[in-house]
């Protein structure tokens, strides 16, 4: 026998002087092997047919639909609804602005993000395409791949404690990647220039050390590890200055 | 009504779109990028396997180089490519490899000494040269004589679309998503701009600029059943269609990938089987190499997933309650291989079929997977017949593909084409030719046009119970393009599917929505896209009944032969303006400057139909080969097929190789 799912969804289009934030109930029979993903369009299809929400590779990689589930961060992708109650909710991620329902932007927070840690190799030099690549030890590269599997789906965001009271956090999304181009050997950046990037509250310092990010990555990214390393050698790099100073 | 004024209006965030953009600031110029979506979460991202590109520092790569590379790219194409194409892509791919290494794509390195592989279903021991410690190592793929396809474990699109997504940043190159063109703003054969909207706000708005490129993917989204991301309904290709002047080539062309999982249709990498992966039937039995003796399931993409619809007429499937699979077989690579090189599609398998796949067998079958046509351009990206107007990537037919891409092909393909297109697209903005006085007259008029059809689809009577509404259509299409225009194809199939869809069409311009709003509406979209899906679909069914042979990926049972002497051309199709089908038109590939004659393709079957001048040139080549012994394979080359004076001037070097520096260093 199939289950009778209800599933609660926060609706509001902020654009719409008359729309006000709330929950709908949608029912819908639970189908083998259904996902979020399936059971959505299904709402959409059906019910709901102007329902926002974001799905593109529906495949656990692109990290766009991240969401509520349920009470948790996660990827509604591949969250199968056999792994949740008769009765559930589904709200769109905090922290990042809504744009309607399900929806929420996360790439201009991405991006002001990159933009903000400049998360890219700094070069001595422009590459010699016609020359051999520069070598790089297997395990090196190994452990480079480990910290760039970052899909920058939000979840760490909106599990983050410090995020939602201190606006300007970069989280461990941002953390992880200062870790990941500290690491890679072509980036000519000292700890001196990192520490300009998270040394303060807005970075590595703000961190309470809750790691609900650790507990709630899709990607599984070693971020408990990541982030008390980066905090050592960024106090490091603070007790150096004021020693100096 | 706002008009905004740029140099390049890129329209797509992927890998291609990306390249193409950076090449085109980093000549000092503006430009903009349009992106359904945030950049990085383009479909380039869910690529899993690798790059193509001739490095051979491998122990199996040894003695690669671009001339091995373009070999096999015109055979696995089965003839059907552009051979200078090819050849300027083959020349390119290691300088795009180099190029991402130094951006930050964590490629999978060369460790010195002994390590085990399965090679064949047995158990190998390979010893990599110290020399080539630390170089970039590649991993085995279909339809390849060296082991060429660069990867980062099974992440490669990830990486690469990360490290091009930062760069984008790094030079400050804007990218506006969830933006959509609607239209390409055009006027006597030039292309000035397109149409945005904003998908949140919904307002419409021009972008007017001296070149535009279209970098939207492929269409795959209108099979039922597809590996492609959501976003794949080739809306780019769709718009340039629409302008009545552009042509798109080879709509028919489409890849079933072997190895989708049964039934989500979620991609499981080629890799899987170029590290060792087997295919095995209903009886457990590896079934390939009693159909392909010598490359098993490494055969091109449309040979291996042919033998499995074969195998699973022959009643050798797997019955399943969500129909008839086979099974690929990993558990050979061991767990340690698979959670090193494997593992997302370790995590696909955890997520989406709740099995190890260390352990168990992957449920698979071959599903739409790649479009090898798209907007036809020239070598330098640049459509033919529309000016101004540029296409990259899998959007485009420039046509390195022909009927079938081999696998890492289409990687290599986004970032070498967009490394060449930026600097031509650059190029032409610079020129004479590319002189434009924008004209926002023009641009109000097309804005009126596409806000009066969004007005006209919101005026219309909400679907009726059971009517026909956006959703209903489009399940329609997708299940007559899955039964009719999929991996073999026929005369009946065919007429019935562009008649039915036809039909479609004529409904779908008539539907209307229930949520009147226009701005961030779901079913608004659905409800625009609809037709344009549909005339892709009619371009892509026509042109597959027109083409009464087979030739890769287009496989006729009513005519099995690749027939060389009728059919060695590429489906142009346009659309006239307010007409109700495409038009079909025909351009010539000819033998006669091809540095690679048509032949056998080495694996598949064989049964081809030659073309008159095949022998010709054939001998012709042989003579200059004959002429030019023992003065190097860059001469040879050069006399066959002139290519690098097609190129930018800062990409025409030759390529280094361990192997060239230490025959150097000897001598």
């Amino acid at each position: 026998m199939s289950r009778r799912l209800k599933i609660s969804v926060f609706r509001h289009n902020p654009r719409d002087p008359q729309s006000v934030p709330r929950l709908v109930d949608y029912e819908l029979d639970e189908q083998p092997g259904m996902t979020l993903f399936i059971a959505l369009n299904a709402i959409r299809d059906t019910q709901a047919p102007d329902l926002n929400f974001d799905f593109v590779c529906r495949a656990g990689v692109c990290g766009a639909c991240a969401m509520v589930v349920d009470g948790r961060p996660g990827l509604a992708c591949r969250t199968l609804t056999n792994t949740l109650p008769d009765a559930f909710s589904l709200y769109p991620l905090p922290v990042f602005r809504l744009v309607a329902d399900l929806s929420v932007d996360t790439g201009r927070w991405m991006r002001e993000l990159a933009e903000r840690l400049q998360t890219w190799v700094h070069l001595e030099a422009e590459p010699e395409l016609d020359r051999l690549e520069a070598r790089m030890e297997p395990a090196l590269a190994e452990g480079v791949y480990e910290l760039d599997r970052c899909i920058e789906c939000g979840c760490c965001i909106a599990a983050c404690a410090t995020a939602q009271m201190r606006e300007g956090f970069v989280g461990a999304v941002g953390l992880n990647k200062i870790a990941r181009f500290r690491l890679d050997p072509a980036d000519t950046r000292a700890d001196a220039d990192f520490y300009e990037l998270i040394g303060s509250d807005e970075g590595i310092f703000g961190c309470m050390s809750l790691l609900a990010c650790n507990d709630l990555c899709p990607k599984e990214l070693p971020l408990q590890t990541q982030l008390a390393w980066l905090r050592r050698k960024m106090a490091g790099q603070g007790i150096r200055w004021l020693r100096r100073r | 009504m706002r008009i905004e004024y740029t140099d390049v209006l890129v329209v797509g965030g992927g890998l291609a779109g990306l390249r193409t953009a950076v090449g085109a600031a980093r000549r000092g110029l503006r430009v903009e990028v349009l992106s359904l979506v945030p950049a990085k979460r383009s479909h380039s991202v869910a690529a899993q396997g690798g790059m193509q590109a001739s490095l051979g520092n491998a122990f199996k790569g040894m003695g690669d180089n671009e001339d091995v590379h373009f070999g096999d790219t015109v055979r696995g194409s089965d003839w059907g490519c552009d051979q200078l194409v090819a050849r300027m892509f083959a020349h390119m791919a290691p300088k795009a490899v180099r190029e991402l290494a130094a951006w930050g794509v964590p490629w999978n390195r060369v460790q010195r000494g002994a390590h085990e592989v399965v090679i064949n279903g047995e158990r190998v021991t390979l010893t990599e040269r110290d020399e080539a410690h630390g170089l970039i190592t590649a991993r085995d793929f279909g339809g390849t004589r060296k082991w060429r396809t660069c990867y980062t474990a099974d992440g490669t699109g990830h990486t690469m679309l990360y490290a091009l997504g930062d760069r984008t940043v790094a030079e400050g190159v804007p990218v506006r998503d969830r933006s959509e063109a609607m239209a390409l703003i055009h006027d006597d054969g030039r292309c000035q701009g397109a149409v945005v909207r904003d998908l949140e706000s919904g307002e419409l708005y021009a972008i007017l600029a001296a070149a535009t490129v279209i970098a939207t993917g492929g269409f795959g989204r209108i099979w039922g059943i597809s590996t492609n991301a959501l976003i794949n309904e080739g809306m780019g290709a769709a718009i340039a269609l629409e302008t009545g002047v552009a042509r798109l080539a080879n709509m028919e062309a489409v890849q079933f990938h072997p190895t989708a999982i049964v039934p989500a249709g979620i991609l499981v990498t080629e890799g899987c089987r170029g590290d060792g992966g087997l295919l095995r039937d209903a009886d457990g039995h590896r079934f390939m190499p009693d159909y392909e003796p010598e490359k098993a399931e490494l055969a091109s993409r449309d040979v291996v997933s042919r033998r499995m619809a074969e195998h699973m007429r022959r009643g050798k499937g797997v019955k399943s309650a969500v129909g008839e699979h086979l099974w690929l077989d990993i558990t050979v690579l061991g767990a340690a291989h698979i959670d090193r090189k494997l593992r997302e599609v370790k995590d696909i398998c955890r997520h989406f079929l709740g099995i190890d796949p260390a352990r168990e067998w992957i449920p698979v079958r071959p599903t739409q997977h790649y479009s090898m046509g798209g907007i036809r351009t020239d070598h330098r990206g640049e459509s033919r017949s529309l000016r101004g107007l540029f296409a990259v990537g899998e959007a485009a037919c420039w046509d390195l593909h022909g009927f079938n891409r081999l696998g890492g092909n289409s990687l290599a393909e986004t970032v070498v084409a967009g490394m060449l297109v930026g600097e031509y697209v650059a190029d032409f903005v610079e020129s004479q030719a590319g002189a434009l006085e924008f004209s926002p007259g023009l641009a109000r008029e097309f804005v009126g046009r596409e806000r009066a059809a969004l007005e006209s689809i919101a005026a219309r009577p909400a679907p009726a119970p059971g009517g026909d509404s956006a959703a209903s259509l489009r399940r329609e299409m997708e299940a007559t393009m899955t039964e009719h225009v999929g991996l073999f194809r026929n005369e009946s199939g065919l007429r019935s599917a562009v008649a039915r869809l036809a039909d479609l069409q004529a409904r779908a311009r008539r539907i209307g929505i229930a949520s009147r709003h226009l701005d961030a509406n779901p079913e608004l979209v659905a409800a625009y896209r609809l037709p344009r899906m549909l005339a892709l679909a009619l371009c892509a069914a026509q042109g597959a009944l027109e083409r009464r042979e087979s030739r890769g990926a287009h496989a006729r049972e009513d005519y099995p032969a690749r027939n060389d002497r009728d059919w060695l051309r590429r489906t142009l199709a346009w659309w006239p303006t307010g007409g109700a089908t495409p038009v079909l038109e025909y351009e010539p590939i000819t033998v006669e400057n091809m540095e690679l004659p048509p032949g056998f393709r080495g694996y598949g079957t064989r049964n081809i139909v030659e073309h008159p001048a095949t022998a010709l040139r054939e001998a012709e080549v042989e003579a200059i080969r004959a002429r030019l012994e023992g003065e190097g394979r860059a001469r040879l080359q050069a006399a066959l097929l002139d290519f690098r004076g097609c190129l930018p001037e800062r990409y025409r070097g030759d390529n280094d190789r361990l192997a060239d520096i230490e025959e150097g260093a000897q001598r």
